[in-house]
Protein backbone atom coordinates (compact mmCIF):
# COMPACT_ATOMS: atom_id res chain seq x y z
CA UNK A 1 0.00 0.00 0.00
CA UNK A 2 0.89 3.31 -0.33
CA UNK A 3 0.04 7.03 -0.60
CA UNK A 4 -1.76 6.87 -3.73
CA UNK A 5 -4.08 3.82 -3.21
CA UNK A 6 -5.43 6.07 -0.23
CA UNK A 7 -5.36 9.64 -1.92
CA UNK A 8 -6.15 8.26 -5.31
CA UNK A 9 -7.13 6.68 -7.93
CA UNK A 10 -8.40 8.79 -10.39
CA UNK A 11 -11.56 7.30 -11.45
CA UNK A 12 -15.41 7.37 -12.71
CA UNK A 13 -17.90 7.02 -10.05
CA UNK A 14 -19.72 5.99 -8.36
CA UNK A 15 -17.70 3.32 -6.36
CA UNK A 16 -14.39 2.37 -5.91
CA UNK A 17 -15.30 -1.57 -5.59
CA UNK A 18 -17.99 -1.41 -8.24
CA UNK A 19 -16.92 0.68 -10.73
CA UNK A 20 -12.97 1.44 -10.67
CA UNK A 21 -12.08 -2.47 -9.43
CA UNK A 22 -14.60 -3.92 -12.59
CA UNK A 23 -12.99 -1.20 -15.32
CA UNK A 24 -9.84 -3.28 -13.98
CA UNK A 25 -10.92 -6.92 -13.90
CA UNK A 26 -12.31 -6.37 -17.59
CA UNK A 27 -9.11 -4.31 -19.09
CA UNK A 28 -6.79 -7.58 -17.79
CA UNK A 29 -9.14 -9.62 -19.83
CA UNK A 30 -8.68 -7.75 -22.92
CA UNK A 31 -5.05 -7.78 -22.39
CA UNK A 32 -4.81 -11.54 -21.71
CA UNK A 33 -7.30 -12.13 -24.85
CA UNK A 34 -4.66 -9.61 -26.68
CA UNK A 35 -7.29 -8.67 -29.47
CA UNK A 36 -10.51 -6.60 -29.42
CA UNK A 37 -13.26 -8.18 -28.15
CA UNK A 38 -15.74 -9.02 -30.43
CA UNK A 39 -18.50 -10.60 -28.03
CA UNK A 40 -18.32 -10.88 -24.33
CA UNK A 41 -20.73 -13.02 -21.69
CA UNK A 42 -20.54 -11.17 -18.51
CA UNK A 43 -21.38 -13.11 -14.97
CA UNK A 44 -22.23 -11.34 -12.03
CA UNK A 45 -21.62 -12.91 -8.55
CA UNK A 46 -23.38 -11.47 -5.10
CA UNK A 47 -23.23 -7.88 -4.83
CA UNK A 48 -22.43 -7.19 -8.22
CA UNK A 49 -25.88 -9.13 -9.92
CA UNK A 50 -27.41 -7.33 -7.49
CA UNK A 51 -26.71 -3.86 -7.39
CA UNK A 52 -24.61 -3.55 -11.30
CA UNK A 53 -26.78 -0.95 -13.21
CA UNK A 54 -26.72 1.34 -10.58
CA UNK A 55 -22.99 1.36 -9.96
CA UNK A 56 -22.72 1.60 -13.48
CA UNK A 57 -20.81 -2.09 -13.12
CA UNK A 58 -22.02 -3.00 -16.80
CA UNK A 59 -20.61 0.24 -17.94
CA UNK A 60 -17.64 -0.09 -16.38
CA UNK A 61 -17.27 -3.77 -17.19
CA UNK A 62 -17.23 -2.82 -21.01
CA UNK A 63 -15.60 0.25 -21.26
CA UNK A 64 -12.36 -2.03 -19.45
CA UNK A 65 -13.06 -4.48 -22.49
CA UNK A 66 -12.81 -1.63 -24.80
CA UNK A 67 -9.34 -0.49 -23.54
CA UNK A 68 -10.63 2.56 -21.45
CA UNK A 69 -9.14 3.62 -18.21
CA UNK A 70 -10.38 3.93 -15.18
CA UNK A 71 -10.40 7.80 -14.94
CA UNK A 72 -11.76 7.78 -19.01
CA UNK A 73 -15.18 9.70 -18.62
CA UNK A 74 -16.34 7.90 -22.08
CA UNK A 75 -17.12 5.02 -19.65
CA UNK A 76 -20.56 6.46 -19.21
CA UNK A 77 -21.01 5.86 -22.90
CA UNK A 78 -19.30 2.92 -23.13
CA UNK A 79 -22.72 0.79 -23.81
CA UNK A 80 -23.50 2.68 -26.64
CA UNK A 81 -19.87 2.88 -27.68
CA UNK A 82 -19.70 -1.10 -27.71
CA UNK A 83 -22.38 -0.96 -30.30
CA UNK A 84 -20.96 1.43 -32.79
CA UNK A 85 -17.76 -0.70 -32.57
CA UNK A 86 -19.86 -3.77 -32.69
CA UNK A 87 -19.22 -5.93 -29.52
CA UNK A 88 -21.60 -7.80 -28.50
CA UNK A 89 -22.34 -8.63 -24.66
CA UNK A 90 -24.91 -10.11 -22.41
CA UNK A 91 -24.80 -9.53 -18.62
CA UNK A 92 -25.92 -12.71 -16.36
CA UNK A 93 -26.53 -13.04 -12.66
CA UNK A 94 -24.56 -15.58 -11.87
CA UNK A 95 -23.92 -18.32 -8.48
CA UNK A 96 -19.97 -18.39 -9.09
CA UNK A 97 -19.89 -20.75 -5.92
CA UNK A 98 -17.75 -19.30 -2.96
CA UNK A 99 -16.10 -16.57 -3.78
CA UNK A 100 -16.32 -12.87 -2.98
CA UNK A 101 -19.03 -11.42 -3.03
CA UNK A 102 -17.65 -8.92 -5.67
CA UNK A 103 -16.63 -11.28 -8.18
CA UNK A 104 -17.08 -11.42 -11.98
CA UNK A 105 -16.65 -14.26 -14.88
CA UNK A 106 -15.78 -12.92 -18.27
CA UNK A 107 -16.04 -15.02 -21.39
CA UNK A 108 -14.65 -12.98 -23.98
CA UNK A 109 -14.45 -14.08 -27.44
CA UNK A 110 -11.87 -11.53 -29.86
CA UNK A 111 -12.26 -10.66 -33.50
CA UNK A 112 -10.10 -13.58 -34.31
CA UNK A 113 -12.19 -15.90 -32.65
CA UNK A 114 -9.95 -16.26 -29.83
CA UNK A 115 -11.71 -17.03 -26.34
CA UNK A 116 -10.45 -16.34 -23.15
CA UNK A 117 -12.30 -16.67 -19.71
CA UNK A 118 -11.45 -14.58 -16.81
CA UNK A 119 -12.67 -14.38 -12.81
CA UNK A 120 -11.58 -11.67 -10.82
CA UNK A 121 -13.17 -10.17 -7.65
CA UNK A 122 -12.71 -6.78 -6.68
CA UNK A 123 -11.40 -6.06 -3.23
CA UNK A 124 -12.39 -2.63 -2.41
CA UNK A 125 -10.57 0.86 -3.12
CA UNK A 126 -10.60 -0.49 -6.44
CA UNK A 127 -8.26 -3.31 -5.66
CA UNK A 128 -8.55 -6.47 -7.42
CA UNK A 129 -7.79 -10.57 -7.51
CA UNK A 130 -7.81 -12.26 -10.71
CA UNK A 131 -9.24 -15.59 -9.13
CA UNK A 132 -9.46 -18.07 -12.60
CA UNK A 133 -7.58 -17.78 -16.58
CA UNK A 134 -9.76 -20.31 -18.53
CA UNK A 135 -9.34 -23.13 -16.32
CA UNK A 136 -6.59 -22.28 -14.72
CA UNK A 137 -7.05 -21.16 -10.29
CA UNK A 138 -4.62 -18.43 -10.11
CA UNK A 139 -4.17 -15.68 -8.11
CA UNK A 140 -2.66 -11.87 -9.13
CA UNK A 141 -3.43 -8.11 -8.04
CA UNK A 142 -1.75 -6.03 -11.09
CA UNK A 143 -0.11 -3.99 -8.34
CA UNK A 144 3.12 -5.36 -10.52
CA UNK A 145 4.60 -6.13 -13.88
CA UNK A 146 3.07 -9.22 -14.24
CA UNK A 147 3.85 -12.20 -17.08
CA UNK A 148 1.08 -14.59 -17.47
CA UNK A 149 3.21 -17.52 -19.36
CA UNK A 150 1.11 -20.91 -20.48
CA UNK A 151 3.66 -23.74 -21.03
CA UNK A 152 4.29 -27.01 -20.68
CA UNK A 153 4.50 -28.67 -17.17
CA UNK A 154 7.86 -30.11 -17.75
CA UNK A 155 11.31 -29.59 -16.32
CA UNK A 156 13.24 -26.66 -16.71
CA UNK A 157 10.65 -24.39 -18.42
CA UNK A 158 10.85 -22.30 -15.58
CA UNK A 159 14.10 -22.52 -15.38
CA UNK A 160 14.58 -20.96 -18.54
CA UNK A 161 12.17 -18.38 -18.11
CA UNK A 162 13.46 -16.98 -14.92
CA UNK A 163 17.34 -17.12 -16.09
CA UNK A 164 16.03 -15.16 -19.33
CA UNK A 165 15.09 -12.09 -16.34
CA UNK A 166 17.99 -12.78 -14.68
CA UNK A 167 19.95 -11.99 -17.43
CA UNK A 168 18.22 -8.58 -18.22
CA UNK A 169 18.25 -7.59 -14.71
CA UNK A 170 14.59 -8.20 -13.65
CA UNK A 171 13.94 -9.26 -10.33
CA UNK A 172 11.07 -11.48 -9.56
CA UNK A 173 8.67 -10.34 -7.04
CA UNK A 174 6.45 -13.02 -6.49
CA UNK A 175 5.85 -16.27 -8.97
CA UNK A 176 3.95 -19.12 -8.93
CA UNK A 177 3.34 -21.79 -11.39
CA UNK A 178 -0.12 -23.89 -11.62
CA UNK A 179 -0.63 -27.16 -13.90
CA UNK A 180 -3.32 -28.69 -15.28
CA UNK A 181 -1.83 -32.32 -14.42
CA UNK A 182 1.51 -33.74 -14.62
CA UNK A 183 2.73 -33.03 -17.86
CA UNK A 184 -0.15 -31.12 -19.40
CA UNK A 185 -0.25 -27.42 -19.68
CA UNK A 186 0.16 -24.63 -17.40
CA UNK A 187 0.42 -21.28 -16.34
CA UNK A 188 3.19 -19.28 -14.59
CA UNK A 189 2.38 -16.19 -12.90
CA UNK A 190 5.60 -14.12 -12.15
CA UNK A 191 5.17 -10.17 -10.73
CA UNK A 192 8.49 -8.30 -11.54
CA UNK A 193 9.52 -5.35 -10.02
CA UNK A 194 10.66 -3.66 -13.28
CA UNK A 195 8.69 -3.19 -16.71
CA UNK A 196 9.39 -5.62 -19.33
CA UNK A 197 9.72 -4.89 -22.82
CA UNK A 198 8.32 -6.07 -26.00
CA UNK A 199 11.64 -7.62 -27.32
CA UNK A 200 12.49 -9.21 -23.83
CA UNK A 201 8.26 -11.03 -23.83
CA UNK A 202 9.10 -11.94 -27.76
CA UNK A 203 12.15 -13.75 -26.27
CA UNK A 204 10.33 -15.47 -23.84
CA UNK A 205 7.61 -16.23 -25.92
CA UNK A 206 10.30 -18.23 -28.29
CA UNK A 207 11.44 -20.36 -25.89
CA UNK A 208 11.43 -24.44 -26.24
CA UNK A 209 7.42 -25.44 -24.71
CA UNK A 210 6.85 -21.92 -23.97
CA UNK A 211 2.91 -21.47 -25.64
CA UNK A 212 2.30 -17.92 -25.09
CA UNK A 213 3.28 -14.91 -23.23
CA UNK A 214 1.78 -11.93 -22.00
CA UNK A 215 2.89 -8.64 -20.19
CA UNK A 216 0.32 -6.67 -17.91
CA UNK A 217 1.28 -3.31 -17.09
CA UNK A 218 1.33 -2.44 -13.46
CA UNK A 219 -1.35 -0.48 -12.45
CA UNK A 220 0.26 3.05 -12.30
CA UNK A 221 1.10 4.38 -8.73
CA UNK B 1 11.42 3.74 7.24
CA UNK B 2 7.77 4.36 8.58
CA UNK B 3 5.79 1.42 8.75
CA UNK B 4 2.37 2.99 8.52
CA UNK B 5 1.03 0.85 11.69
CA UNK B 6 0.82 3.48 14.04
CA UNK B 7 -0.53 7.53 14.14
CA UNK B 8 1.83 7.72 17.24
CA UNK B 9 4.83 6.71 14.99
CA UNK B 10 4.63 8.91 12.07
CA UNK B 11 3.73 11.94 14.77
CA UNK B 12 7.29 11.03 16.84
CA UNK B 13 9.19 10.77 13.54
CA UNK B 14 8.01 14.16 12.58
CA UNK B 15 8.84 15.76 15.84
CA UNK B 16 12.42 14.41 16.51
CA UNK B 17 13.04 15.72 12.49
CA UNK B 18 11.40 18.81 13.00
CA UNK B 19 9.55 18.70 9.83
CA UNK B 20 6.06 18.38 9.40
CA UNK B 21 4.22 14.68 8.88
CA UNK B 22 3.81 15.56 5.18
CA UNK B 23 7.44 15.97 4.70
CA UNK B 24 8.53 13.18 6.29
CA UNK B 25 6.08 10.58 4.39
CA UNK B 26 6.63 12.01 0.81
CA UNK B 27 10.81 11.37 1.91
CA UNK B 28 9.44 7.68 2.88
CA UNK B 29 7.61 6.88 0.43
CA UNK B 30 10.02 8.06 -2.48
CA UNK B 31 12.56 5.54 -1.17
CA UNK B 32 9.78 3.49 -1.40
CA UNK B 33 8.51 3.14 -4.71
CA UNK B 34 11.90 4.01 -5.92
CA UNK B 35 10.30 7.40 -7.42
CA UNK B 36 11.79 10.87 -7.02
CA UNK B 37 9.67 13.33 -4.53
CA UNK B 38 9.28 15.78 -7.46
CA UNK B 39 7.90 12.98 -9.11
CA UNK B 40 5.58 12.11 -5.79
CA UNK B 41 4.68 15.70 -5.67
CA UNK B 42 3.36 16.09 -9.47
CA UNK B 43 1.29 12.75 -8.97
CA UNK B 44 -0.05 14.32 -5.78
CA UNK B 45 -0.64 18.13 -7.51
CA UNK B 46 -2.69 15.79 -10.34
CA UNK B 47 -4.82 14.60 -8.07
CA UNK B 48 -5.56 17.61 -6.17
CA UNK B 49 -6.19 19.41 -9.46
CA UNK B 50 -8.88 16.18 -10.71
CA UNK B 51 -10.56 17.32 -6.71
CA UNK B 52 -10.50 21.21 -8.11
CA UNK B 53 -12.22 19.99 -11.11
CA UNK B 54 -14.91 17.25 -9.48
CA UNK B 55 -15.75 20.44 -7.17
CA UNK B 56 -16.13 22.75 -10.62
CA UNK B 57 -18.34 19.79 -12.69
CA UNK B 58 -20.26 18.95 -9.40
CA UNK B 59 -21.65 22.53 -9.04
CA UNK B 60 -22.07 23.27 -12.52
CA UNK B 61 -25.04 20.80 -13.13
CA UNK B 62 -28.46 19.52 -11.22
CA UNK B 63 -28.48 16.40 -13.99
CA UNK B 64 -30.00 13.60 -11.55
CA UNK B 65 -27.77 10.08 -11.07
CA UNK B 66 -28.30 7.07 -12.87
CA UNK B 67 -30.69 5.88 -10.21
CA UNK B 68 -32.57 9.29 -10.27
CA UNK B 69 -31.99 9.67 -6.45
CA UNK B 70 -29.72 12.23 -6.07
CA UNK B 71 -28.38 15.16 -7.99
CA UNK B 72 -28.68 19.10 -7.42
CA UNK B 73 -28.25 19.51 -3.97
CA UNK B 74 -25.21 21.24 -4.22
CA UNK B 75 -26.62 24.20 -6.21
CA UNK B 76 -28.87 24.31 -4.08
CA UNK B 77 -26.89 25.17 -1.04
CA UNK B 78 -24.92 27.82 -3.28
CA UNK B 79 -28.08 29.32 -4.57
CA UNK B 80 -29.12 29.25 -0.41
CA UNK B 81 -25.34 31.31 0.70
CA UNK B 82 -26.76 33.79 -2.20
CA UNK B 83 -29.61 34.14 -0.82
CA UNK B 84 -27.89 36.24 2.19
CA UNK B 85 -29.87 33.57 5.04
CA UNK B 86 -27.12 31.09 5.72
CA UNK B 87 -27.06 30.22 9.32
CA UNK B 88 -22.68 29.09 9.13
CA UNK B 89 -21.70 31.81 6.70
CA UNK B 90 -19.73 31.81 3.59
CA UNK B 91 -17.14 29.58 4.78
CA UNK B 92 -19.18 26.41 5.78
CA UNK B 93 -21.73 26.51 3.30
CA UNK B 94 -18.64 26.96 0.49
CA UNK B 95 -17.49 23.25 1.90
CA UNK B 96 -20.80 21.90 2.21
CA UNK B 97 -21.75 22.87 -1.20
CA UNK B 98 -18.06 21.01 -2.20
CA UNK B 99 -18.51 17.83 -0.01
CA UNK B 100 -21.86 17.45 -1.60
CA UNK B 101 -20.76 18.32 -5.24
CA UNK B 102 -17.72 16.04 -5.36
CA UNK B 103 -20.36 12.93 -4.08
CA UNK B 104 -22.98 14.03 -6.60
CA UNK B 105 -20.54 14.19 -9.14
CA UNK B 106 -19.11 10.55 -8.03
CA UNK B 107 -22.93 9.41 -8.11
CA UNK B 108 -23.96 10.51 -12.22
CA UNK B 109 -20.26 8.66 -13.24
CA UNK B 110 -18.26 11.49 -12.67
CA UNK B 111 -14.74 11.67 -12.63
CA UNK B 112 -13.56 11.76 -8.80
CA UNK B 113 -10.26 10.78 -6.74
CA UNK B 114 -11.47 8.25 -4.52
CA UNK B 115 -10.14 9.04 -1.04
CA UNK B 116 -9.81 7.10 0.64
CA UNK B 117 -12.90 5.37 -1.07
CA UNK B 118 -15.49 6.92 -4.25
CA UNK B 119 -18.31 6.65 -1.65
CA UNK B 120 -16.44 9.39 0.99
CA UNK B 121 -14.53 11.36 -1.67
CA UNK B 122 -15.92 14.82 -0.88
CA UNK B 123 -14.65 15.18 2.63
CA UNK B 124 -11.31 15.38 1.61
CA UNK B 125 -11.52 18.24 -1.47
CA UNK B 126 -14.36 19.77 0.68
CA UNK B 127 -11.96 21.03 3.63
CA UNK B 128 -8.79 21.40 2.01
CA UNK B 129 -9.84 23.17 -1.40
CA UNK B 130 -12.35 25.41 0.92
CA UNK B 131 -9.60 26.08 3.27
CA UNK B 132 -7.26 26.85 0.07
CA UNK B 133 -9.56 29.40 -1.42
CA UNK B 134 -10.80 31.23 1.64
CA UNK B 135 -7.49 31.70 3.34
CA UNK B 136 -5.22 31.79 0.00
CA UNK B 137 -2.71 29.57 1.39
CA UNK B 138 -0.33 28.23 -1.02
CA UNK B 139 -1.31 25.58 -3.34
CA UNK B 140 2.11 23.58 -2.78
CA UNK B 141 1.18 24.02 0.48
CA UNK B 142 -2.52 22.01 0.35
CA UNK B 143 -0.89 19.53 -1.88
CA UNK B 144 1.67 18.17 0.60
CA UNK B 145 -0.89 18.21 3.12
CA UNK B 146 -2.82 15.12 0.98
CA UNK B 147 0.78 13.47 2.06
CA UNK B 148 -0.36 13.90 5.25
CA UNK B 149 -3.96 12.54 5.41
CA UNK B 150 -3.14 9.50 3.11
CA UNK B 151 -0.55 8.73 5.84
CA UNK B 152 -3.24 9.15 8.41
CA UNK B 153 -5.36 6.65 6.09
CA UNK B 154 -2.89 4.06 5.47
CA UNK B 155 -2.99 3.82 9.60
CA UNK B 156 -6.55 3.59 9.61
CA UNK B 157 -6.44 1.03 6.69
CA UNK B 158 -3.25 -0.87 8.44
CA UNK B 159 -4.78 -1.03 11.68
CA UNK B 160 -8.62 -1.28 11.40
CA UNK B 161 -10.23 -0.70 7.66
CA UNK B 162 -11.40 2.21 5.10
CA UNK B 163 -14.07 -0.41 3.83
CA UNK B 164 -17.58 0.23 4.66
CA UNK B 165 -18.40 -3.54 3.43
CA UNK B 166 -15.94 -4.62 6.67
CA UNK B 167 -16.29 -1.73 8.86
CA UNK B 168 -19.28 0.36 8.47
CA UNK B 169 -19.29 3.78 7.35
CA UNK B 170 -17.18 5.45 10.12
CA UNK B 171 -14.65 2.98 8.43
CA UNK B 172 -15.06 5.17 5.07
CA UNK B 173 -16.66 8.92 5.87
CA UNK B 174 -15.06 8.44 9.23
CA UNK B 175 -11.87 8.17 7.82
CA UNK B 176 -12.08 10.38 5.23
CA UNK B 177 -13.44 13.11 7.79
CA UNK B 178 -10.19 12.07 10.20
CA UNK B 179 -7.96 12.11 7.10
CA UNK B 180 -9.41 15.45 6.38
CA UNK B 181 -9.05 17.22 9.59
CA UNK B 182 -5.53 15.91 10.15
CA UNK B 183 -4.82 17.29 6.51
CA UNK B 184 -6.68 20.82 7.12
CA UNK B 185 -4.12 21.09 10.96
CA UNK B 186 -1.13 21.23 9.25
CA UNK B 187 -2.35 23.49 6.36
CA UNK B 188 -3.31 25.75 9.52
CA UNK B 189 0.40 25.83 10.85
CA UNK B 190 -0.56 22.83 13.81
CA UNK B 191 1.87 20.53 14.95
CA UNK B 192 2.23 16.75 14.09
CA UNK B 193 0.56 15.99 17.74
CA UNK B 194 -2.41 18.58 16.65
CA UNK B 195 -2.23 16.72 13.91
CA UNK B 196 -3.11 13.33 15.66
CA UNK B 197 -5.41 14.69 17.72
CA UNK B 198 -7.94 16.34 15.14
CA UNK B 199 -7.29 12.66 13.93
CA UNK B 200 -8.77 11.28 16.94
CA UNK B 201 -11.60 13.83 17.89
CA UNK B 202 -13.18 13.32 14.16
CA UNK B 203 -13.07 9.34 14.42
CA UNK B 204 -14.61 8.94 18.02
CA UNK B 205 -17.13 11.16 17.21
CA UNK B 206 -18.38 8.91 14.02
CA UNK B 207 -17.92 5.46 15.66
CA UNK B 208 -20.55 3.10 15.65
CA UNK B 209 -21.74 4.63 12.34
CA UNK B 210 -23.20 2.10 10.15
CA UNK B 211 -23.36 0.98 6.20
CA UNK B 212 -26.75 1.37 4.85
CA UNK B 213 -27.03 2.58 1.89
CA UNK B 214 -30.63 2.79 -0.02
CA UNK B 215 -30.38 0.15 -2.78
CA UNK B 216 -26.98 -0.61 -2.25
CA UNK B 217 -26.01 2.66 -4.36
CA UNK B 218 -23.49 4.96 -3.47
CA UNK B 219 -26.28 7.95 -2.43
CA UNK B 220 -28.47 7.70 0.18
CA UNK B 221 -26.89 8.59 2.49
CA UNK B 222 -24.11 8.64 1.52
CA UNK B 223 -24.15 12.15 -0.48
CA UNK B 224 -25.20 13.62 2.40
CA UNK B 225 -23.18 11.92 5.36
CA UNK B 226 -19.91 13.38 2.81
CA UNK B 227 -21.06 16.86 3.71
CA UNK B 228 -21.31 15.79 7.69
CA UNK B 229 -18.16 14.10 7.43
CA UNK B 230 -16.46 17.67 6.11
CA UNK B 231 -18.46 19.44 9.12
CA UNK B 232 -17.06 17.14 11.94
CA UNK B 233 -13.31 17.20 10.64
CA UNK B 234 -13.79 21.07 10.39
CA UNK B 235 -15.33 20.83 14.40
CA UNK B 236 -12.20 18.49 15.18
CA UNK B 237 -9.51 20.40 13.21
CA UNK B 238 -10.65 23.53 15.35
CA UNK B 239 -10.58 21.87 18.26
CA UNK B 240 -6.78 20.40 17.85
CA UNK B 241 -5.92 23.72 16.32
CA UNK B 242 -6.94 25.45 19.98
CA UNK B 243 -5.00 22.82 21.64
CA UNK B 244 -7.57 20.64 22.98
CA UNK B 245 -6.02 17.04 23.58
CA UNK B 246 -7.81 13.84 23.05
CA UNK B 247 -7.25 11.59 26.10
CA UNK B 248 -7.81 8.32 24.32
CA UNK B 249 -4.77 8.52 21.36
CA UNK B 250 -5.45 8.48 18.15
CA UNK B 251 -4.18 4.86 17.48
CA UNK B 252 -6.45 3.41 20.37
CA UNK B 253 -9.39 5.21 18.83
CA UNK B 254 -8.60 3.63 15.23
CA UNK B 255 -8.22 0.06 16.97
CA UNK B 256 -11.92 0.46 19.12
CA UNK B 257 -13.33 1.26 15.34
CA UNK B 258 -11.54 -1.64 14.12
CA UNK B 259 -12.99 -3.22 16.74
CA UNK B 260 -17.11 -1.52 16.62
CA UNK B 261 -16.48 -2.45 12.90
CA UNK B 262 -16.26 -6.21 13.75
CA UNK B 263 -18.66 -6.24 15.92
CA UNK B 264 -20.85 -4.71 13.84
CA UNK B 265 -23.98 -6.74 12.01
CA UNK B 266 -23.37 -7.16 8.55
CA UNK B 267 -26.67 -6.29 7.62
CA UNK B 268 -25.58 -2.62 8.55
CA UNK B 269 -22.03 -2.96 6.38
CA UNK B 270 -22.93 -2.18 2.80
CA UNK B 271 -25.15 -5.13 2.29
CA UNK B 272 -28.63 -2.96 1.54
CA UNK B 273 -30.27 -5.07 4.56
CA UNK B 274 -30.93 -3.18 7.54
CA UNK B 275 -30.65 0.41 9.06
CA UNK B 276 -32.24 3.10 6.08
CA UNK B 277 -32.31 0.56 3.51
CA UNK B 278 -34.25 -1.08 5.47
CA UNK B 279 -36.78 1.94 6.43
CA UNK B 280 -40.43 1.71 4.39
CA UNK B 281 -39.64 4.10 2.01
CA UNK B 282 -36.51 2.88 0.90
CA UNK B 283 -38.28 -0.62 0.02
CA UNK B 284 -40.82 1.62 -1.60
CA UNK B 285 -38.62 3.10 -3.56
CA UNK B 286 -37.40 -0.36 -4.59
CA UNK B 287 -40.25 -2.01 -5.08
CA UNK B 288 -41.20 0.37 -7.52
CA UNK B 289 -37.95 0.86 -9.37
CA UNK B 290 -35.79 -1.36 -8.50
CA UNK B 291 -35.88 -3.55 -11.93
CA UNK B 292 -33.88 -1.26 -12.90
CA UNK B 293 -30.55 -1.68 -11.02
Amino acid sequence: MNVFDIIGPVMVGPSSSHTAGAVRIAAVTRKLLGEDVKHAVIKLHGSFASTYKGHGTDRAIIGGLLGYKLDNPAIRESLKHAGDVGLEYSFEPADLGDVHPNTVLIEATGVSGKKIKVMGCSVGGGRIIIKRIDNFQVEFTGEYFTLVIEHMDKPGVIGAVTSVLGQNLINIAEMRDYRSYRGGSAVMIIETDQEICKSLIEQIRNLPDVYSVVGIEALEI
Amino acid sequence: MLTYKSVKEIADAAVKEQKNISDIVIAEQAVRLNRSVEELYEKMAYNFKIMKESVEEGLSSSQKSISGLSGGDAVKLKRHLESGFSIGGSFFNKMLQKAIAVSENNARMGRIVAAPTAGSCGIIPAVLITIFEEYSIPEEKVVMSLFTSAAIGMVIANRASISGAEGGCQAECGSASAMAASAAVELMGGTPIMVSNACAIALKSVLGLVCDPVGGLVEIPCIKRNAAGSANALAAAEMALAGIESIIPADEVIDAMGSIGNLMPRVLKETAEGGLAATPTARKLFKNKCCGW
